[in-house]
């Protein structure tokens, strides 16, 4: 039974991490980028929003400047990319690399800024699960609407384009450096607001709350792929999959550490199932080669 | 319309691959001229294109489009002079998204691309129509995935996409290369009727003499980096096989004769 009183916050959890991954959706499946930023950007989320609340503003407007500083760490990521051609995994390291020095400067040199949930006025704690779930469903649906009619205007068409074939791109009048930074700024936005409310939830915000955060996010968007891909083929259920991938991810994780793994191998754990998940695809073609020559 | 003045190209100054792709090439087109390209492997014609096309900057020289110098313009900037249909069927539009979205995405070529809903019921009709044009049954699949398309249908896309806005350069790079003999022959077709409906202007790569000898009213040779021979009007209608091979043995040795590609 035990394990089961758990899944709720698993649940909680879940959604809130697959906010997240809503934002490394759209880099990494998009505009085709894998941002490491988030690692840091999640941490600057949690810290902004600490920092502001424990200093008297309002939890909703210290959740816009959140978002507003994921931003701009987007916008280093995406200048560092396409204006000082660096590769972007590299970029999204120097930017991750940036913030941990950034957020310890927001949290005033602490490492743990806590945020109490009786003394500050905030809109989900893990002290009641059921209501922290209700409002991260909340923020899951009306971000994917959000994204629905972005990526459906003109502007948003582009960004595809560009992740899709930037040549073509290109050749039909598309700034792919320009597309590039938005979908970077916007992805560590959401990533920034994911970890506003993580911090809210676990009543602190932690300079390494965001390590492997990008593993989490990928492990969701593919989780969420290969459970629902067949079924959910509009652009909307597929960001719906990616959240359910969150949770599916934090559950399984809650019960294999119920089931007795050591919580310190748990990020070794995750790095690996992500890897052959990844690898999954390229195995299934090169199967596929064989057994065509096989035939052939 | 076109005037491209003295354009010089080489690839990896300084490096034991450099290549002078392009070596001082003058050319001048005239409203409504299609020209055919021809040249063996390495003569400069894709690159001739592709720093029309602001896919490179070009060493020294300038390419002018209508009056508007062109050559330091970036690549997404000049595309709307331009219609652009690659030698890779791959290349011209984004396998992930729908027919519909991909001709959407080239109407609007030239135009600032805003927070507006990109596909409108009205412009999904007219698309239906265009690609009804193409005679190739695809108006009754608008939302299939291109990546779903035989090589020869996305070719036959991305022509429609490069031709709709009616540019003032059609560039073609060998786009038909790629394709099947019964296919090719289906995309050359439409390419023609579509620069013969809205008068383009028009450049083509071939490497197949016949079709440069029967498509177009002017046809150009390059060798090393330059164009070595130019014939338009009637002086191209008399061409044959034959004179261009001799042509070119003459201007520059015997190697033309020797180059496969050139003898399909």
């Amino acid at each position: 039974m035990d394990i089961f009183s758990a899944l709720p916050g698993a649940a909680a959890q879940g959604i809130i991490w697959g906010i997240m991954a809503i934002g490394v959706y759209l880099t990494y499946r998009i505009i085709d980028v894998a941002d490491l930023t988030v690692d840091g950007t999640m941490a600057t989320g949690g810290a902004t929003l600490v920092v502001c609340v424990t200093s008297g503003m309002n939890v909703w407007l210290a959740m816009v400047i959140a978002f507003f500083a994921g931003c701009i760490a987007g916008l280093l990521t995406g200048i560092f990319n396409t204006k000082f051609a660096i590769p972007a995994i590299l970029a999204g390291i120097l930017t991750q690399l940036i913030l941990y020095s950034v957020n310890l400067r927001i949290m005033s040199e602490k490492a743990n800024v806590p945020l109490s949930v009786e003394k500050y006025d905030i809109i989900l704690s893990l002290r009641d699960v059921p209501h922290a779930i209700i409002v991260g469903l909340i923020f899951t649906a009306l971000l994917i609407g959000c994204f629905y009619w972005f990526f459906g205007t003109e502007l948003g068409q582009s960004l595809r384009a560009t992740g899709c074939n930037a040549n073509m791109a290109r050749a039909n009048g598309i700034n792919t450096d320009s597309r590039r930074i938005i979908g970077l700024v916007l992805s560590n936005g959401i990533v920034a607001l994911s970890g506003a409310l993580l911090a809210q939830y676990q009543g602190f915000a932690d300079v390494n709350m965001g390590r492997g955060a990008i593993v989490i996010g990928l492990a969701a968007v593919i989780i969420g792929q290969v459970i629902f891909g067949k079924i959910f083929r509009n652009f909307a259920l597929r960001l719906l999959a990616t959240v359910f991938g969150g949770i599916i991810y934090y559950s399984v994780i809650t019960l294999v550490l119920k089931m007795g793994l050591n919580a310190n191998d748990l990020k070794m754990f995750s790095a690996i199932v992500v890897a052959i998940f990844l690898g999954i695809p390229h195995w299934k073609k090169l199967l596929a080669q064989k057994a065509a020559a096989r035939r052939g | 319309m076109l005037k491209i003045n003295g354009v010089y190209k080489t690839f990896n100054i300084g490096t034991v691959n450099e290549k002078k792709a392009l070596n001082g090439v003058d050319l001048n087109l005239k409203e409504g001229d299609f020209v055919t390209i021809i040249g063996g492997n390495g003569a400069g014609k894709s690159t001739l294109l592709n720093s029309i096309c602001g896919v490179f900057p070009v060493d020294k020289g300038s390419i002018v489009i209508d009056g508007t110098d062109i050559t330091k313009l970036p690549e997404h900037k000049r595309a709307s002079y331009l219609g652009r249909v690659f030698q890779d069927p791959m290349m011209g539009t984004a396998a992930d998204m729908q027919i519909a979205e991909n001709l959407s995405l080239a109407y609007r070529r030239g135009q600032k691309r805003r927070l507006k809903w990109a596909m409108p019921k009205k412009e999904l009709a007219m698309y239906k129509e265009m690609v009804a044009h193409l005679g190739l049954g695809l108006e009754e699949r608008m939302t299939t995935k291109v990546g779903l398309l035989s090589g020869g249908q996305r070719q036959a896309l991305t022509l429609l996409m490069a031709v709709m806005k009616r540019p003032r350069l059609l560039l073609l790079d060998e786009h038909t290369a790629a394709l099947d003999p019964k296919t090719a022959a289906t995309v050359l077709t439409l390419s023609q009727k579509f620069i013969d409906e809205d008068h383009l202007t028009a450049m083509m790569i071939t490497h197949n003499m016949k079709d440069a000898i029967n498509y177009g009213n002017r046809l150009i040779m390059m060798h090393e980096g330059r164009v070595i021979f130019n014939v338009e009007g009637e002086e191209k209608k008399k061409l044959t096989v034959e004179d261009l091979l001799k042509k070119f043995a003459d201007i520059s040795g015997s190697e033309f004769a020797n180059d496969r590609t050139l003898l399909n």
